[in-house]
């Protein structure tokens, strides 16, 4: 067994988290404060290389491991969930299925440019009435004279309405299996065509910086040739393409942890009550070596989950439990966080709140901790 | 252009240093080492200087197996070659590992060898100036301001309460100060360009130390401050001990 993280595993580390405190920190509080997306921030984590991490250098991209990504969500998630967002959902939910079920013309066509950073891609699962029961889905898209015909919605889909965004993965019915059920396909639909609407959502409690939208279809007309992969291959590709996605929510529970661990630890050894540093007090004390042991635990899941996958082996299992164990590790961690900055850390001014703010869409997003229970529950013969 | 970049691998500035039991250095295992960030400007400056005259940029280091990590930070910058200098263990004596330095960089042909002004560990500050004297050419210290021409430069350095402009032919030397360039962040690309460059192992004879490190000790911790009372009836007590004991007023 080798716990040992590659020379360029390591570096990637460093150079991540050195740009993380130097360009992100430094203005997140305003980006948070005023719910704008960066695309300055965006075009500079693009330039670092954090946009296109996994994808064949052929395509532009930087062909690292998924352990190696999930190092540098990690890291941006210590600083700020938001940008984490922005590269994490651009890469396990825009790209991926491009390159994974894409054919050569399709990824030619747009990885380039996507992994560099320069355009955005998202990836249109969740409907008002199809959240954890994807089989909810009403979007349709029926073939007419050599093209799709798009008609529905999506909502909290990330990325899919800014500036910079090129277009989405739609998942849709496009038909009847033989027997009877549904039939899933997904398809490219670019931001400019007719009949397409994407929508900024506001007011969010978490990821402020991130841009989320809802995406409204009224008789958008695509090529037939945007079809990804083959018809009716639409519910695997989203099953497949959510089991690493759940590796980087995964990531963010985990520098997030870490991150609101680390912002605590800090102030509870400058903080005096009664004559001494809050830290010295064996109440607070305990509270630090359990937060402790509860991040190395979780990181030592999410890489070996990473392992897993990394080497070819079976990961969906290991991949929901990162994602419920990592998800609700943050959630203790901040609440503990919170409540050692006591009174200073219901205010933003802190960046203690945000950090607990943020943590709440980890058990909602890319499967509830509800979801994870039941996949988990189901792969070990319950 | 021909650019040599002479670096050193040193502990983090975060890591909380621990003296080792025999009081003759620190506890190595416990400490994340990083490139010397002086060094980090050097090798921002050569990748410029390289860029902006089609030049290539070779990183030196000297030390034991744990530097190529340093190094390997260099490549992923974007320098083009590397040589490790192996040692069982850095040199402490300024005076041995300048003469190791200088035996390979004479070999090398460079028009210009770039360093940063002082390693963040040890504080010697005296490789730029002893590669000088034994290679026999010029050096520009602590520069803030570099201009690179064909067979000459012009450097900005600090000098007490300003600054002094001066101009050298090359092949010259220059230390690198902070206020000379951002270093850039090494890209993912770099990082994994870097991986495919080959790291020239060397061999060279290192003389002996002659200085020795008697003990290493903590600086001595502050005293706690005094409260010596409240409101408008201290401020003699306060005045009084200002004079006579800090002896900070008159």
């Amino acid at each position: 067994m080798d716990f040992e993280l590659t020379t360029e595993q390591k570096l990637l580390k460093n150079t991540v988290r050195d740009f993380a405190e130097k360009e992100i920190a430094p203005v997140i509080e305003e980006l948070d404060r005023e719910e704008m997306f960066s695309t300055d921030l965006t075009a500079k984590m693009g330039e670092l290389g954090l946009m296109g991490i996994t994808i064949s250098p052929d395509y532009g991209g930087m062909g690292m491991d998924y352990l190696s990504y999930c190092i540098a969500v990690e890291e941006l998630s210590r600083i700020d969930a938001s940008q984490a967002a922005t590269v994490a959902a651009h890469n396990s939910l825009g790209i991926s299925p491009i390159e994974n079920c894409g054919n050569t013309i399709q990824k030619q066509k747009y990885l380039p440019d996507l992994c560099t950073g320069k355009k955005l891609w998202g990836f249109g699962l969740t409907e008002p009435n199809a959240g954890s029961d994807a089989g909810g889905t009403q979007t349709t898209a029926k073939q007419d004279k050599g093209q799709w015909v798009i008609n529905g919605s999506k909502i909290f889909i990330t990325n899919a309405s800014t500036e910079i965004t090129w277009g989405s993965t739609i998942q849709a019915i496009s038909g009847t299996n033989s027997d009877g059920r549904k039939e899933y396909s997904c398809i490219l639909v670019e931001n400019d065509t007719p009949g397409f609407e994407a929508k900024q959502m506001k007011n969010k409690m978490v990821w402020r910086s991130s841009n989320t939208s809802e995406l409204y279809f009224d008789d958008v007309r695509v090529p037939e040739e945007n079809l990804l992969g083959n018809r009716g291959e639409g519910f695997h590709q989203m099953l497949n393409t959510l089991d690493c996605g759940r590796l980087s929510i995964a990531a963010m529970g985990l520098g997030g942890a870490q991150g609101a661990f680390e912002k605590a630890l800090k102030y509870a050894q400058e903080r005096s009550q009664f004559g001494k540093p809050i830290v010295k007090f064996q109440v607070n004390a305990f509270k630090f070596a359990d937060m402790a042991t509860e991040i190395e635990a979780a990181r030592a899941l999410l890489y070996r989950a990473c392992w897993l996958k990394d080497s070819g082996k079976p990961f969906s299992k290991e991949s929901a439990m990162a994602k419920l164990y990592c998800s609700e590790t943050m959630g203790r961690i901040v609440n503990q966080a919170v409540q050692i900055f006591g009174g200073y850390g219901l205010m933003e001014e802190y960046g203690i709140a945000r950090f607990y703010r943020d943590q709440k869409l980890l058990d909602i997003g890319e499967g509830t901790s509800e979801i994870q229970r039941l996949v988990i529950s189901r792969m070990i013969g319950c | 252009m021909n650019i040599a970049v002479c670096i050193k691998q040193v502990p983090d500035t975060e890591t909380k240093v621990r003296v080792s039991g025999d009081k003759k250095w620190i506890e190595e295992g416990e400490i994340n080492f990083i490139l010397n960030p002086y060094d980090e400007l050097a090798v921002e400056e050569g990748l410029k200087i390289a860029e902006a005259h089609s030049g290539e940029v070779t990183v030196l280091s000297l030390g034991p197996d744990r530097i190529t990590s340093a190094i390997r930070s260099a490549l992923a910058m974007g320098a083009n070659k590397a040589i490790h200098i192996k040692t069982d263990k850095n040199p402490l004596d300024p005076m041995a590992t300048a003469e190791a330095l200088a035996q390979v960089l004479r070999e090398g042909n460079y028009d210009l060898i770039l360093l940063g002004k002082q390693a963040i560990d040890d504080d010697h500050q005296q490789i730029g100036p002893i590669l000088s004297e034994k290679l026999g050419i010029p050096a520009a210290n602590v520069v803030t301001k570099l201009e690179v021409s064909a067979d000459k430069i012009t450097a900005e350095r600090q000098i007490e309460g300003g600054f002094e402009k001066i101009e050298c032919a090359l092949p010259a030397i220059v230390t690198t100060q902070r206020g000379l360039n951002e270093p850039r962040y090494a890209s993912l690309k770099g990082i994994m360009a870097a991986k495919k460059i080959q790291i020239e192992e060397k061999i060279v004879t290192v003389p002996d130390d002659k200085i020795e490190i008697l003990e290493i000790n903590y600086p001595p911790e502050k005293p706690p401050g005094k409260i010596v009372g409240e409101g408008a009836d201290a401020v003699p007590e306060l005045i009084r001990l200002l004079k006579e004991e800090a002896k900070v007023i008159s």
